[in-house]
């Protein structure tokens, strides 16, 4: 089971509470755990990545095991304690404003 | 009901309009830029909501208010038809790229000249249908006009407003590449004005399909061109029902009429202490009468003098009279955005507006007095009224 922890506006567009967990079929990617979360919570879509380009939106990041993965290919394999579940996928909102 | 930066706010009052009931903040910490509710249905509200991190957001109520709900895929159920393609969410707003459509709309004009993708970025209006509840326009920046036919869960562009023409040179004022005036004609329903900032003003006589820019009159000395046919950055356009074809216009500089349905505007700006502004808003019951909130200039934008007041003409404009009888009139140095006035439809009209300061004021008795309604909300960008039976 793959682990998510959303910023807290998608948490509640997504009425979850903590962290969303989530079955990725096949190998476990940075476009395919995305898919999946837009999949289990359709309201998510457009918010993470753009509807258009499926570009991830410019104040959006991804981390991971201490790495920053913002800036990978959809297609980049994540690492195996995301995938095992020992460690989430941080979906963060980039610290911004005043 | 009112839009701000950090959330939206309902507030209601019975025919008296004396004590107000406040609700919300309704999705807190997005930028709420309008709410309206349909003519036909007062219980079914639409929403935007935007933010610059997570992107634009429809909301949709069904019980005036009480709940909200993105009209999207459920939770749980697939995303995509059975056929494979991807089903509509409320927040897919897409220019159409299609051959025939939408193929020569690849660029506007970017702050200096060079040309500039189109990229949506949020809805700045939401004009339900006069006719259906379902049916919605939404004003978008980058500017382009969109509309849903099935209560805000699929979204298409009228292509044709971008495409007529003139689009590949449209630039963006201050505030965005804009559309933010959206006029359904009650008498007509293929006739519908939009008004864009900086572009124009621009009216379709058969349903959206095909556009005209309607500037001719206008007059904007920061373009190369005065008289162009567009480039104009206009703030907001106004009409009453009963008398379809008079428009008002608060240009960037300039009040204007138009008594044509846009095919020629004249100035109106009469003795107003300053023309520059962003609100202007049609009495109820008095074709007429227009208000406007006169502010200091393009680079100053706080009312003159520090005195907040609306100014009303009772003669389609050119005389006007300040209102201040409740308004600060000292040390006053907000703003008031474009979608921020609105007027009920009670017997004695009632004229409401917010303030980038967090006011928001309600005059029961079309102008003459003034009070505050709730003084410490975060900036407001819209005031809508519905006025319930």
């Amino acid at each position: 089971m793959i682990r998510v922890t959303l910023p807290a506006h998608l948490r509640k567009l997504a009425q979850v509470e903590g962290e969303v967990k989530l079955e990725v079929q096949g190998r476990v990617t940075l476009g395919s755990l995305l898919d999946a979360l837009e999949a289990k919570y359709p309201m998510l879509r457009g918010t993470i990545r753009d509807h258009a380009t499926q570009k991830r939106r410019a104040l959006v990041r991804f981390f991971a095991c201490q790495e920053d993965l913002s800036h990978e290919a959809p297609d980049i394999v994540l690492p195996d304690a995301v995938a095992d579940g020992s460690e989430p996928f941080m979906i963060v909102g980039a610290i911004a404003g005043g | 009901m009112v839009g701000t930066r950090k959330g939206g706010f309902i507030l209601t009052a019975d025919g008296k309009r004396d004590r107000w009931d406040i609700t919300g903040p309704f999705f807190a910490g997005w930028e709420i830029y309008h709410l309206k509710g349909s003519p036909v249905d007062p219980n079914r509200l639409y929403a935007s909501q935007s933010s610059s991190w997570f992107g634009q957001i429809i909301q949709r109520s069904d019980d005036g208010g009480k709940n909200w709900h993105q009209p999207g895929t459920p939770p749980g159920e697939p995303t995509t038809a059975p056929d494979g393609s991807p089903k509509g969410e409320s927040n897919k707003f897409v220019y159409d790229i299609s051959f025939n459509t939408g193929k020569p709309l690849t660029t506007h004009q970017w702050y200096d000249g060079t040309p500039h993708p189109w990229e949506f970025k949020r809805v700045w209006h939401l004009e339900p249908s006069l006719t259906d509840p379902e049916a919605v326009y939404a004003g978008v920046e980058d500017a382009a006009l969109f509309r849903t036919t099935d209560g805000g869960e699929n979204w298409q562009e009228l292509a044709g407003l971008r495409g007529h023409g003139t689009g590949s040179s449209w630039a963006p004022g201050a505030g965005g590449l804009c559309l933010h005036s959206i006029l359904l004609d009650p008498g007509n329903p293929k006739r519908i004005f939009t008004a864009i900032s900086s572009a124009g003003a621009f009216r379709t006589d058969d349903g959206g399909e095909t556009w005209q820019p309607i500037n001719s009159g206008l007059h904007s000395l920061y373009i190369p061109d005065p008289t162009a046919e567009i480039g104009h950055c206009v703030h907001r356009i106004a009409m009453h029902p009963a008398r379809p074809k008079v428009l008002f216009m608060q240009k960037h500089w300039d009040v204007l009429r138009s008594d044509d349905a846009g095919e020629s505007w004249q100035e109106v700006s009469g003795n107003l202490p300053s023309d520059f502004g962003f609100v202007i808003d049609v009495h109820a019951h008095e074709p007429n009468t227009v208000y406007v909130v006169p502010i200091k200039s393009d680079s100053e934008h706080f009312p003159p003098d520090g005195k907040l007041r609306v100014y009303r003409s009772r003669r389609g404009g050119d005389d006007w009279e300040a209102l201040t009888k409740g308004l600060p009139q000292k040390d006053c140095y907000v703003n008031v955005l474009r979608d921020a006035m609105a007027v009920d439809s009670l017997d004695k009209c009632g004229v409401y507006f917010g303030t980038t300061g967090g006011q928001v004021y309600a005059s029961i008795d079309a102008g003459d007095n003034w009070a505050a309604i709730v003084r410490d909300l975060p900036p407001v960008v819209s005031v809508e009224v519905q006025t319930l039976p």
